[in-house]
């Protein structure tokens, strides 16, 4: 194990900033995206409801890699040439989004509707409301399970493996299959990952304990 | 159109199916064993057992932080180094269980931990040993409550079999790659039809269990 | 933190994992075993046309590497005898071959001396050469024309090895198999696909749009990989093979596979 940290340490150190980089950047767009289907789901018009409702429950029962191969193979045949580590993006952002959304949604809806109410009743607008009454209580609430999010897409984040993303796990498999030595390399690359996971996963228990 | 024509022949569609149907067993079969050994591991974890309880929550909170990846690599090319061969399937399965029981396990015990402690209690009073309690008393209610959570777990182990692929598990996955890797023209539909597919089998679950949850419920 | 006492116990949990797989495996005698039991369970590709392929109507591989081991379990193990078969890819194929889910390797490997490290090799049984493969309007002729573009081939693959060496200044992606290096290759990921020149004139067949070029610039003779002390084993494949190619058995395998391969001189592979 230890030969394998010595002599494939830049690999290694490559993969796992790629890793964090992909992950860091689907959850800020799957931020964005999954709000924005959340309000969505959330709003007056049945329309604008059905359109979120769709995007979600399609995103969240197709696999991601699935979703991952589309990007990679489909796109740039007919549309726009993009690289893996791009595509694995766009494919995470997306997977992740409908979950965040639903996440999100459930955040909103559990707040109290008077406070929709009231805040209207002061002559804000449905915006309004929604921007500086509704969202900010909302994302409180949505803090943890939005952390528990970022552990998924850590670990989710592994399918760049398959579109030669960079990622750790990528180069977990050609250090593996060129020294030969499958265990020691992948116990390296399990190592890694729990860097990451682990004390987050630690965190977001200690801060629903808080909010219980 | 004509390429979807083509793509969509006897011969594709059939084998399409059967890797729908390994989908199906690997995730049914998976789906079986990790309710019932993370039900134990769950119930281990939350009941304080000297030591045993504090390595099984260490234990799930590894398998959680993991990539299924690494786990199922784990189990294909490394368990035989313990005198055990999978062929491909067994050996998904086996990393299914080992993944999803952990994950599992964690909405069994915050279940448990859901249901008032006072429940234990009132039930130890009227001579319930610890385990009856658990059995007649706290797990029924827990169960209800963690229904919802449960099914989604078991929706992501549906679709996290895509990654068996990897190991050439003849699923849906590898068998739609197979095809669109002999022609490319093939590529659109069956990307459409796996993510039909997928989607039928995911959401249906989630359909069905929607109607349970609501009958218990009501 | 509570939690952080429990590290020393992973790293123990750790230790104990990698102790145990450094411990060699197969140590029984894998030609015995295989005449008992009449059998040889080969580790072949499923990707791979003209070599290993997965037919779609039965579910079945089938092509020169396919055909080779079941003659050759024939040769070893007398006629009624069966070859079994467990896809394996380039990645895959020595992790299962040392976990003993194999008993040998058929799978359009070459004999490296970095592989013979690890593994037991019999004698080449099939000539190959890395090549290049590119869409018919590529401006790429050789490896000599690679620099700054980028290069597809497969995980585990010697030719990644080799591709770096030939061009270093080329940019290499690693992709899971050669189904997937292609279809990479079709959707633009790549300019230039790289591995040896039977697979890449098997996957051109099938893909009227690309071409090899640049002729071979290594030389990969494909042998069977059995694991480390199983000499017993290779001894007699290389019996097989040598008996393969009296008979004239060889010869009618090569033209079967690649007698109808355009560009490809298969005549020259007769033995």
């Amino acid at each position: 194990m230890i030969n394998i940290i010595t002599s494939h340490w830049s690999e290694l150190l490559t993969g796992f900033g790629w890793t964090i980089f992909s992950s860091v950047l689907a959850l800020l767009f799957s931020l964005v995206i999954g709000s924005i289907f959340a309000i969505l789901e959330v709003l007056p018009n049945k329309i604008a409801r059905t359109i979120g409702k769709i995007y979600v429950e399609v995103f969240r029962n197709i696999p991601l890699l699935v979703i991952t191969m589309f990007f990679y193979i489909a796109i740039p045949m007919y549309i726009v040439k993009i690289n893996g580590f791009v595509a694995g993006t766009i494919g995470l952002t997306i997977y992740t989004s409908a979950f965040i959304a639903e996440t999100v949604r459930s955040g909103i809806q559990s707040i109290d509707k008077g406070q929709m109410e009231g805040a209207r009743s002061t002559g804000m607008t449905y915006w309004q409301s929604m921007r500086y009454i509704i969202l900010p209580q909302a994302f409180k609430i949505v803090i943890p399970p939005l952390g528990n999010q970022f552990v998924n897409l850590v670990k989710n984040s592994s399918v760049l493996a398959f579109v030669a993303g960079f990622d750790l796990m990528y180069q977990g498999n050609a250090i593996a299959s060129t020294t030969f030595d499958t265990i020691n390399s992948y116990l390296v690359v399990g190592l890694l990952y729990l860097i990451i996971t682990l004390p987050l996963s630690y965190y977001m228990q200690y801060l629903e304990k808080r909010l219980v | 159109m004509q390429n979807f024509i083509d793509a969509y022949s006897f011969i594709n569609l059939r084998f399409l199916l059967m890797g729908l149907g390994v989908t199906v067993l690997i995730s049914v079969v998976s789906v079986i064993l990790s309710f019932i050994v993370g039900s134990i591991l769950g119930i281990i974890r939350y009941s304080n057992i000297r030591y045993i309880s504090k390595i099984v929550g260490f234990i799930i909170d590894i398998l959680r932080n993991l990539p299924l990846l690494l786990i199922i690599f784990f189990t294909y090319f490394g368990l035989p180094n313990f005198g055990f061969k999978p062929d491909t399937i067994p050996a998904a399965i086996l990393a299914m269980t080992v993944f999803e029981s952990a994950m599992i396990a964690e909405i069994v015990r915050s279940g448990i931990m859901a249901v008032p402690k006072g429940q234990m209690e009132g039930a130890r009073s009227t001579g319930m040993t610890y385990l009856q309690a658990m059995w007649h008393i706290i797990l029924p209610q827990a169960y209800k409550k963690m229904i919802p959570a449960m099914v989604s777990q078991f929706i992501s182990l549906i679709k996290d079999t895509s990654l068996a692929t990897i190991i050439v598990v003849p699923e849906l996955m590898q068998h739609a790659q197979i095809i669109y890797g002999q022609n490319a023209n093939y590529i659109i539909p069956m990307f459409l039809a796996m993510s039909v597919m997928y989607f039928v089998v995911c959401f249906g679950l989630s359909l069905v269990s929607n109607r349970i949850d609501k009958r218990i419920r009501a | 933190m509570k939690k952080l006492r429990l590290i020393p116990l992973l790293l123990m949990l750790l230790m104990l994992l990698a102790g145990c797989s450094s411990k060699s495996l197969a140590e029984q005698s894998v030609l015995k075993n295989s005449r008992e039991t009449k059998t040889i369970t080969w580790g072949v590709k499923a990707d791979t046309k003209l070599f290993g392929l997965e037919d779609v109507r039965d579910g079945k591989q089938k092509g020169f590497d396919v055909d080779m081991a079941k003659l050759i379990t024939k040769k070893m193990l007398g006629k009624n005898s069966e070859a079994k078969f467990v896809t394996v890819t380039s990645q895959s194929r020595i992790p299962l071959l040392k976990n003993g889910n194999i008993d040998a390797i058929i799978a359009t490997m070459s004999a490296t001396p970095e592989r013979a490290k690890i593994v037991e090799f019999s004698n080449s049984y099939f000539d190959a050469g890395q090549s290049l493969l590119v869409p018919n309007d590529s401006t790429i002729n050789s490896t000599d024309d690679l620099a700054g573009k980028t290069v597809l081939g497969v995980v585990g693959s010697n030719s990644v090895i080799n591709i770096k060496k030939a061009a270093p200044k080329a940019k290499v992606l690693q992709l899971q198999d050669y189904a997937q290096a292609m279809t990479a290759l079709k959707s633009g990921q790549g300019d230039a696909l790289t591995t040896d020149n039977g697979i890449l004139y098997g996957m051109a067949v099938e893909n009227p749009g690309f071409k090899v070029v640049g002729g071979t610039f290594t030389k990969e003779p494909y042998s069977i990989a059995a694991n480390k002390g199983q000499s017993g084993f290779t001894k007699e494949a290389n019996k097989a093979i040598k008996e393969i190619e009296k008979s004239g058995e060889y010869n009618k395998l090569i033209k079967k596979w690649f007698g109808d391969v355009p560009g490809f001189n298969y005549k020259e592979l007769y033995r």
